[in-house]
């Protein structure tokens, strides 16, 4: 089931110069939200930016609360940065399909985010039961503190690596992955395409389940505009707002 | 005592409308997708997702882009066909109080044919919307509705396999907008409906690359608003058949400008996809219009422009 509220903003925390977590009270949509769905924002209650902007859903809180994490990249973002608390947010959802919690495996997951695509990872470290890894990086420092002391805190066993090695590995993450390949059954992933396509083969040579999670623009988020899709395997077009945006890794064709 | 409600009707040759919004083909998928965001019995009626013969992929991404004011669509047509149209979409929208307007799209006189026949034996389907901006495979693809002999035989081929009401959709992407809307009049339409989307473009200076994959695009949105009303404008007073105004419409103001320039009816399009409730608000304030302004029926509006004996 999906929502259309406009939700008092609780908070909108500044985490770097232009990183954001912006909570709202969506208790609806809170209620109906499942790991790596997304939410649709209207960042201006005017005609310019004229389209909503997909997030996925950060985190949630017992409140009803919901989190959204972005960085600043164009207007619309540039917009959100600047809402303040006692504002409201113009928010559909959830959509989506999310992670697949389903599985019962005797060996812990691994959860891999680079940069902001670590942003449905700490709903899905918040819902999974049970041991976890966490591989986590970002350009630096500054920007992968604050969300790794999150993941970290939810029982997650967190490696991290940064490209200016300001923090952890300096490099990359899917460095981080061969070792601990053998002790895990799957892995849930979200950052830039080339660290989901390497961790993607990785999990492939080893025969590990790798379920990804894309980004892309879209218009509606529900299915209708069909402006969202990426190559599929099977030469398809896949839509990212209704066939994913978690996909199994085998279900795309990674020329992404 | 409650003021008396406004008669909201308008009629689009025979088909009689509860009101004058319908959602615009290609914005509102095959309805259900905005089930939980307003009452789809509430419309004037669902124009669904334009539908071909065979199934088609559409194009590679990026498809869509945001501009000021607007956004820019290369679709490429993307839908199931007309066999899983009729089997698997209309068991649904069979079921929902307004009526059905379906979409069609082809490569030829004889696909535009065929799936007018196809329908008109198809329950539940109140009327048939055709899109002639595509090419003409035959005719080295130039868009149907970019030559006034080519629209009208595309509208005569229809007009010819269905009894069902025919609207034919405009393109914009023309010299003269009254020359097509009398070719498709004099060639059997029961309406017309405009615009479709201005092609136009748009580039990363950074890149060096065009936004979309296809390079050119669709325009949409607030944007084109403007030289919507002046084509429905232009259009009214060409044809007597009813015109079914599109463009940059999202709330009820710009509905009313619709009418007043002519529009017997309106299209909601880009507007569905940032408020899939836009069209039941839209509904709701042409209600409000009329009581403000001591109207008792909407089909007052229609072609009620006052340009001082211009």
């Amino acid at each position: 089931m999906s929502f259309s509220n406009f939700s008092p903003i609780l908070a909108n925390e500044q985490l770097t110069t232009d990183v954001f977590r912006l909570t709202v009270h969506a208790p609806e949509i809170a209620a109906a939200a499942a790991p790596g769905q997304f939410v649709m924002v209207r960042a201006a209650d005017s005609l310019d930016p004229l389209l909503r902007r997909p997030f996925s859903i950060h985190s949630r809180g017992a409140d009803g609360s919901l989190s959204l994490l972005f960085k600043v990249v164009g207007r619309g973002t540039a917009l959100l940065a600047k809402a303040k608390p006692g504002d409201v947010l113009d928010l559909l959802g959830p959509f989506g399909k999310g992670f697949d919690l389903s599985a019962s495996e005797k060996k812990p997951i691994c959860l891999i985010g680079g940069g902001m695509g670590i942003a449905p990872l700490l709903f899905l470290a918040q819902e999974l039961p049970g041991r976890k890894y966490a591989l986590l990086g970002a350009r630096c420092r500054d920007e992968l503190t604050p969300l790794a002391k999150k993941i970290a805190e939810l029982g997650c066993a967190v490696q991290l690596a940064t490209d200016d090695g300001s923090l952890g590995h300096h490099g990359f993450i899917p460095d981080l992955l061969d070792e601990i390949l053998p002790q895990i059954s799957r892995v849930c992933t979200c950052g830039p395409s080339p660290m989901m396509r390497s961790v993607a083969g990785k999990c492939r040579a080893a025969g590990v389940l790798c379920q990804v999670s894309l980004e892309t623009h879209m218009a509606c988020g529900i299915g209708a505009c069909l402006g969202c899709v990426l190559p599929g395997a099977d030469g398809r077009q896949a839509h990212v707002c209704t066939d994913g945006p978690v996909f199994n890794a085998e279900e795309l064709s990674w020329q992404l | 005592m409650a003021a008396v409600r406004p008669d909201l009707r308008v009629k689009i040759g025979l088909l009689e409308l509860q009101n004058p919004v319908l959602t615009a083909s290609g914005t509102f998928g095959y309805a259900k997708e905005f089930e939980p965001f307003l009452n789809l019995n509430r419309l004037g009626g669902i124009i669904v997702k334009g539908i071909s013969l065979e199934p088609r992929a559409g194009n590679p991404p990026p498809r869509i882009v945001e501009t000021a004011c607007g956004m820019l669509n290369a679709i490429g047509l993307e839908n199931v066909g007309v066999d899983r149209f009729i089997s698997e979409k209309m068991p649904y929208l069979r079921t929902l109080a307004a009526p059905l307007i379906v979409n069609i799209l082809g490569d030829s006189l004889d696909d535009y044919r065929e799936l007018a026949r196809r329908l008109d034996e198809v329950l539940g389907i109140s009327g048939i919307e055709v899109n002639i901006s595509c090419p003409n495979v035959k005719k080295g693809g130039v868009a149907f509705g970019a030559v006034p002999e080519m629209a009208a035989a595309v509208t005569a081929a229809v007009r010819g396999a269905t009894k069902l009401p025919v609207i034919v959709k405009l393109s914009p992407n023309v010299s003269d907008i009254t020359v097509m809307a009398k070719a498709v009049e004099a060639a059997g339409a029961d309406a017309i409906s405009l615009i479709n989307t201005l092609i136009g473009m748009a580039i990363n200076a950074e890149t060096r690359k065009p936004r979309l994959a296809n390079i050119i695009g669709g325009l949409s949105g607030p944007a084109v608003k403007p030289i919507a009303l002046r084509m429905v404008w232009q259009a009214a007073q060409a044809v007597s058949i009813p015109v079914i105004g599109i463009g940059g419409i999202g709330t009820a103001e710009d509905a009313v400008e619709f009418l007043l320039a002519g529009a017997s009816a309106v299209q909601v399009g880009t507007a569905n996809f940032y408020d899939p409730s836009a069209a039941e608000k839209i509904i709701a304030g042409l209600e409000d219009y009329l009581q403000r302004h001591g109207e008792e029926r909407i089909s007052n509006l229609i072609g009620a422009l006052d340009t001082g004996g211009k």
